[in-house]
């Protein structure tokens, strides 16, 4: 549901992303806010525990400036990976356009993946929306691990309809980028 | 609600909602009056002295606005439908708008809550019947301000942006 404002030729799209707790949705966040030029982007704004854990969301506005007449902003979000955080993530998800599913590498976050796809899928769903007609893709984070699993194996275990996905290692910013470039286009393909 | 149409704000919608707020400013004696879509996105700004940062009071507005109407809804409070935050200098009233949108207003000591309070009740009916025009009358899916020309011409900027870095 995003907005056209005609009035003001601006068109603002929001992009959530999802995943289990402490599986790196903040940091990519943190590394877009860190790399791309303080005149393309807003403050970055995080509403987190004392232990940087996310309470509710990160919110970081990107302009891509003007194009064809029309103000062209992304705004992304990330929910609270916590489980016992629903509320607040069914609440971040209100209007989202697009949505990035960060995914953890480590073999004993596999349960905590899977658990927390079912959730968006059950938070989309609740509001009629479906996840397989919405922009989407996922990331597999934290491939530095000695132990992570194999993408093969993550595919299987998460990714069934076989959108795009993008391996990171969110603290370095590998695959940050990429994953957002690909998340953006396919919003504005929905968009046009 | 979750999954709606996109929709659309034309020229004259603005220019009707710019007045609206720009009249509460001035009935009221607020220094500022915002619009904001419940998704976190403003709609449009009346201020005396713009210095807050409007996109981050837009998305932290909208989210304060869901949580304390969830808070509200668990203690079995069913009609919220507005906020008040009192400041030592500024106080903040959040009020919905036909469960579409949100009017803040920030306004200093001079201000009384009570005359927030009917200043704003006044202002709800013209806005809400405008948004009532908004999202009954049929998308303007035929508008081709947004064509694949412009999606092409967004993805060379988002490699431009994004590449580089
Ligand atoms: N090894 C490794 N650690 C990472 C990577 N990405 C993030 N981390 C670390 O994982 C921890 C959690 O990262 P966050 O970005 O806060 O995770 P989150 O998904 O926002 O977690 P919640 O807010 O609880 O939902 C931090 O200590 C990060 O430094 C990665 O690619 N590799
Ligand atoms: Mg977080």
């Amino acid at each position: 549901m995003s907005m056209i404002n005609y009035a003001s030729r601006e068109i603002n799209c929001k992009i959530v992303y999802y995943g289990p707790g402490l599986g790196g949705k903040t940091t990519n966040l943190e590394y877009v806010y860190e790399k791309v030029a303080p005149s393309t982007r807003g403050k970055l704004i995080s509403l987190a525990t004392e232990s940087e854990r996310t309470l509710f969301f990160d919110f970081l506005p990107v302009d891509l400036g003007t194009i064809r007449g029309f103000k062209t902003r992304f705004h992304l979000y990330t929910v609270p990976g916590q489980v016992y955080y629903n509320a607040s993530r069914k609440l971040i998800l209100k209007g989202v356009d697009g949505v990035v599913f960060v995914a953890d590498s480590h073999p004993a976050r596999l349960d905590a993946n899977s658990e927390s796809m079912d959730n968006l899928y059950h938070n989309l769903a609740e509001h009629d929306f479906d996840l397989r007609e919405l922009p989407f893709v996922i990331q597999f984070n934290k491939r530095d691990l000695p132990d992570a699993l194999s993408v093969a194996n993550m595919n299987a275990a998460l990714n069934p309809t076989a959108v795009p996905a993008f391996e990171a290692v969110a603290t370095r910013g590998v695959g940050v980028f990429d994953t957002l470039k690909a998340i953006s286009k396919q919003v504005i393909k929905s968009l046009s | 609600m979750l999954g709606a149409l996109s929709w659309s704000f034309q020229e004259a919608d603005s220019d009707r909602v710019d007045s609206l707020l720009e009249a509460l400013l001035a009935d009221s004696g607020a220094d500022r009056a915002l619009l904001i879509d419940r998704t976190g996105q403003l709609i449009a700004a009346a201020d005396a002295a713009a210095t807050t940062d409007a996109t981050a009071f837009a998305s932290l507005a909208a989210a304060d606005f869901a949580a304390n109407e969830q808070l509200a809804g668990l203690v079995g409070a069913r009609d919220f439908s507005s906020l008040y935050h009192q400041g030592s200098r500024q106080s903040l009233y959040l009020a919905g708008v036909a469960g579409r949108a949100i009017l803040a207003l920030v306004f200093g000591r001079a201000v009384t809550l009570g005359m927030v309070r009917i200043k704003v009740r006044r202002a709800l009916p013209p806005l809400e019947a405008l948004f009532q025009e908004v999202f009954t009358r049929p998308q303007d899916r035929g508008d081709d301000r947004l064509t694949a020309g412009w999606a092409n011409e967004v993805e060379v900027e988002i490699d431009r942006l994004f590449d580089g870095v």
